[in-house]
């Protein structure tokens, strides 16, 4: 199988980071950067198809600036066998000015599966795999949690609130990958030092138009801690209502 | 005067809360642009649009219903073709999809086909002159972008739970369409749709933790803690150190320094008062609720909501209104 | 909350992009796989066997070594990185690394022939073999030429007699490089190595009791009783007491590194507490006493990577001198005893519960500060450098 896996480099938000002074954008003061949590799961997917349906080729693809070399090699150590870098610095925001580009890079190139990580933990915007399988014409799952393939066919599930949905797709087809399917391996050492040694080709993004931008960038006002709700049992529809309407997790 | 378009999702052959609060958030947009015309597209099974009156209590002036038996399950394929078609540009100046599981696979298709503008998983919005500003969550909700979508139509999808459903009844137009793709030429198949049981989650993925400690007085009472992880469908169940080393639970459940560190979207402290090492364990979760008898209890200092009693009088009536927020959802 | 290291000078500048990588990936097995474990191997007293397998497969053990014997033929700054991110778990953990790359494979890879290599290396590499090193015994230790095992020649082979002690792996090894005399013993020109598989007749290992200190790691003594060998179980160019000490340079070097991921990891835990400690309505972090103790922390932490990186270098560029080591292995593991002792006390009651770590490195790195030349031996072979004259 031929597998090409879309990965994105951003910013390791577990550290603290601050805001530029532009009002828009991340202070690049000591940040680090690394592989999409989401990304490394479709990194570790294609990795394991590869295992099981015989050797074929596994692509990384990303879209950056030379930065983002790093992050390609990240891959590689952990047993990708090359990759492409289309230069874009900035990365537009927009998921279909990118998706336009990971499109026109891919398309026609023979790949049985192309991969995405669900949504990149930078813009949390999830729309650049399903957008560039639509500007490929080619069949999409999102967010699966689990894959099976076989001769020539995929099946897929996915998680619905309160549900799961059991997907069918025939190969070629465009597939964003949810976590837990498979935690991404760690690269060996000798990974890394091959990886110095697998290409990487580089050249400009053809990027797709961009409708959307961010105006500003701001850190979500802070709650108030040790906030009490009420005593007792009475308590309890006021504490439903915070969660539901205030703090969004229910 | 601006006309909007919104997706009514549906599953099994009724409207989900999401496709209320995409109809409001279009009415409220039509209103403010000085009273333009909402159109909501529903696809769906035979049947779906006996209950297009469900959205017209929402304030939607024209519902196009496409019914097609082989559309019983979600077919991303024939949707994003045909809310493409119903959304062709010109004729509306917002479309409003849904951020849930399906709304995120849908959207960002029909934004392809049309060539336009998405902003997705946005919690607020207005529009602005020749844009649209967009609230949304970014590095993983640890900041928060304003959003500038141009073009039209330009395509939102709305984070559920993010726009309360408002009901401005009108009584709608029902046109019926036709889908535009045949629901059997269709490549992706769903083939099965099945309700999820509550599964025990792992600590490290579940999206909600709920925690006891030595105020649940024994093992047993660690049912409460049980049938409130499961009243919220998603949760996993974690515990002091206290209470693994009076073998109460399993080690495996210890979160703090030296168990698991979580840090889940809510954390659910029940009987905990948050010695040190506990709190490092979880301190990172996002919103943290503690039931706690004693009000100067640690645990309080880092919670966003607490609620002081006796956790006996209180988790009961809590899993009984959780049950009922998460019904109201799905 | 993954560990995220401590670089007030910006040092990650300073490292190519392999150094880093192979730093983070270490540090992230080392949270995944170690940490969750440590504490109660510390406790129960025994090293995590099941961990082998999964540093073989990472690539650590001999890690500087040539691709060609299975290593991953990394640069020294890198092998020290690894040394650094290995201590920051437990010092047990990176002496278990320490002696089979550089007191086993190394004096294999330097001293033994072409045929020792290819049969030893690669499965030590693998972790298929696990190694131990025997040179001290019981009455020297900072003295080793005074050593008396002895290995006496015969028509087709070598006999071994003696005891060594301290020896890291030992219970757990399958093979053992022991040092012995060949001739007379007060002539240690005659120190010659030889490759011991630990099932041969006559050698027998038991665990050291009682340890306070690094225990999660095996300690024992090796008995050796008319140990029978064939002649090629020497290593053909070892020689002279130089041989062993070549090693213990190695190891050295390693330590050097691994004394400031222990006090990386005491320092960060002290860091994170004083945030969190709320005592007379406030976080500790924000009192005088303990913003100098972080400060002296920090302040050590920064010097010590300083000290090692050109060291490194300098190993990479072939310079580096015993010396130089002794320096290091000095002024770092003592700067870690410091910052884990300090950290302890930041730590309060709370410094002496197995559930925080700096207890565990402070008792660990006293025997850190006791092995491998002990501090005030690295002072004597500084004063000799200074001076030109010994003083032991």
């Amino acid at each position: 199988m031929k597998i090409a896996v879309c990965i994105k480099r951003v910013p390791d938000t577990e550290m603290r980071f601050a805001i530029a002074s532009d009002g828009k954008s991340l202070d690049p003061a000591g940040l680090k950067f690394d592989i999409s949590d989401f990304d490394g799961y479709a990194v570790e997917v294609a990795l394991r198809l590869n295992e099981q349906h015989g050797p074929g080729e596994v692509v990384v693809v990303a879209l950056g600036p030379d930065a983002l070399q790093e992050t390609l090699r990240k891959a590689l150590s952990m047993g990708v066998d090359r990759g492409v870098h289309l230069q874009a610095d900035p990365v537009p925001f927009d998921g279909l000015a990118i998706a336009g580009a990971l499109a026109a890079e891919l398309k026609g190139q023979g790949f049985d599966l192309i991969l995405f990580g669900r949504v990149a933990t930078d813009t949390g915007n999830g729309t650049v795999g399903p957008m560039a399988a639509q500007l490929m014409d080619l069949p999409c799952v999102t967010a699966i949690a689990k894959l099976d393939i076989a001769a020539g066919n995929g099946t897929a599930q996915r998680e619905l609130e309160g549900a799961t949905e059991t997907v069918g797709f025939p190969l070629p087809a465009v597939l964003t990958i949810d976590e837990g399917i498979a935690r991404p391996r760690l690269p060996s050492l000798k990974g890394i030092m091959a990886a110095k040694k697998k290409p990487i080709e580089s050249r400009p993004a053809q990027l797709g138009p961009v409708h959307l931008t961010v105006e500003k960038l701001e850190f979500p006002p802070e709650r108030a801690a040790g906030r009490i709700v009420g005593e007792g049992p009475e308590a309890v529809a006021e504490l439903i209502r915070l969660l539901h309407e205030e703090a969004k997790v229910l | 005067m601006a006309d909007m378009f919104a997706c009514a999702e549906s599953r099994s052959g009724s409207f989900r809360k999401v496709a209320f609060e995409a109809v409001t958030a279009a009415r409220h947009a039509a209103d403010a642009s000085g009273g333009g015309k909402v159109t909501v597209l529903a696809i769906g099974p035979p049947g779906l649009s006996a209950k297009a009156a469900e959205l017209g209590r929402f304030g939607a002036d024209r519902v196009i219903v496409v019914e097609h038996a082989g559309l019983a399950r979600y077919s991303p394929e024939v949707f994003a073709a045909t809310a493409a078609v119903q959304l062709q540009p010109g004729s509306f100046r917002v479309g409003f999809f849904s951020a849930s599981a399906e709304g995120r696979d849908l959207a960002p298709r029909v934004a392809a086909v049309l060539g336009v503008g998405l902003a997705s998983d946005i919690t607020a919005f207005e529009i602005s002159g020749d844009a649209v500003l967009a609230r949304h969550p970014v590095y993983v909700g640890k900041a928060v972008a304003t959003l500038r979508l141009t073009g039209t139509p330009a395509l939102v999808s709305l984070r559920p739970g993010a726009i309360a459903p408002v009901e401005q009844a009108r009584t709608p137009q029902v046109e019926v369409a036709a889908p535009a793709l045949d629901p059997a030429a269709a490549r992706v198949v769903v083939t099965e749709l099945a309700q999820r049981a509550a599964a025990r989650m792992d600590l490290g993925e579940a999206p909600v933790v709920v925690s006891g400690g030595r105020g649940l007085k024994s093992a047993e009472n660690f049912k409460l803690v049980e049938d409130l992880a499961s009243a919220f469908g998603n949760a996993a169940v974690g515990a002091t150190r206290a209470v693994t080393d009076d073998g109460w639970r399993p080690s495996s459940d210890q979160i703090g320094q030296t168990g698991r560190l979580v840090s889940p979207a809510l954390y659910v402290a029940v009987g905990i008062s948050g010695a040190i090492q506990h709190l490092a364990g979880m301190r990172t979760a996002k919103v943290i609720v503690a039931i706690n008898r004693d009000k100067d209890a640690p645990i309080f200092k880092v919670a966003d909501y607490g609620i002081v009693g006796d956790l006996f009088e209180i988790v009961p009536p809590l899993i009984e209104a959780v049950k009922r927020a998460r019904a109201e959802q799905q | 909350m993954a560990f995220t290291g401590v670089d007030f000078y910006q040092m990650d500048g300073l490292l190519s992009e392999e150094e880093r990588a192979v730093r983070d990936t270490v540090r992230a097995w080392v949270d995944e796989h170690l940490m969750p474990i440590i504490g109660d191997c510390y406790i129960e007293g025994r090293f995590p066997k099941q961990i082998i397998p999964g540093l073989a497969e990472l690539g650590v053990l001999g890690a500087n070594l040539p691709e060609e014997f299975g290593c991953a033929g990394l640069n020294n700054v890198a092998y020290g990185l690894i040394m650094q991110e290995l201590e920051r778990g437990d010092s047990g953990i990176r002496s278990f690394a320490s002696v089979q790359g550089a007191l086993v494979m190394y004096p294999i890879y330097s001293m033994g022939s072409d045929a020792q290599k290819k049969q030893w290396l690669p499965r030590l590499a693998a972790g298929k073999e696990i190694g131990c090193f025997g040179l001290t015994e019981p009455d020297y230790g900072s003295n080793p030429s005074g050593m008396i095992t002895t290995a006496k020649e015969t028509k087709d082979g070598w006999v071994l007699n003696g005891v060594k002690m301290w020896i890291t792996n030992g219970s757990q090894a399958t093979v053992s490089v022991i040092w012995a005399k060949t001739g007379p013993v007060d002539d240690p020109k005659s120190i010659r190595g030889f490759i011991v598989p630990t099932g041969t007749k006559g050698y027998a290992a038991k665990d050291q009791k009682g340890k306070l200190s690094l225990r999660a790691s095996d300690t024992s003594e090796i008995h050796l009783e008319d140990v029978h060998l064939p002649k090629d179980a020497i290593l053909p160019k070892s020689g002279g007491i130089k041989s062993p000490l070549s090693c213990l340079t190695q190891a050295r070097y390693g330590i050097s590194w691994g004394a400031i991921g222990a006090a990386m990891a005491c320092y960060d835990e002290a860091a994170q507490y004083s945030k969190q400690r709320i005592m007379f309505g406030k976080p500790i972090g924000g009192t005088q006493i303990q913003q100098v103790r972080l400060a002296d922390m920090l302040t050590e932490i920064t010097k010590a990577q300083l000290l090692c990186h050109q060291l490194g270098r300098l190993k990479d560029a072939g310079t580096m001198t015993p010396q130089q080591v002794s320096l290091a292995k000095r002024n770092n593991v003592n700067m870690a005893c410091d910052i884990a002792r300090e950290a302890r006390r930041l730590l309060g009651a709370n410094g002496i519960l197995a559930e925080y770590h700096s207890m565990r490195h402070l008792a660990n790195l006293e025997s850190v500060y006791t092995y491998e030349g002990t501090h005030d031996m690295h002072s004597l072979i500084l004063g000799q450098e200074i001076t030109g004259i010994a003083a032991f």
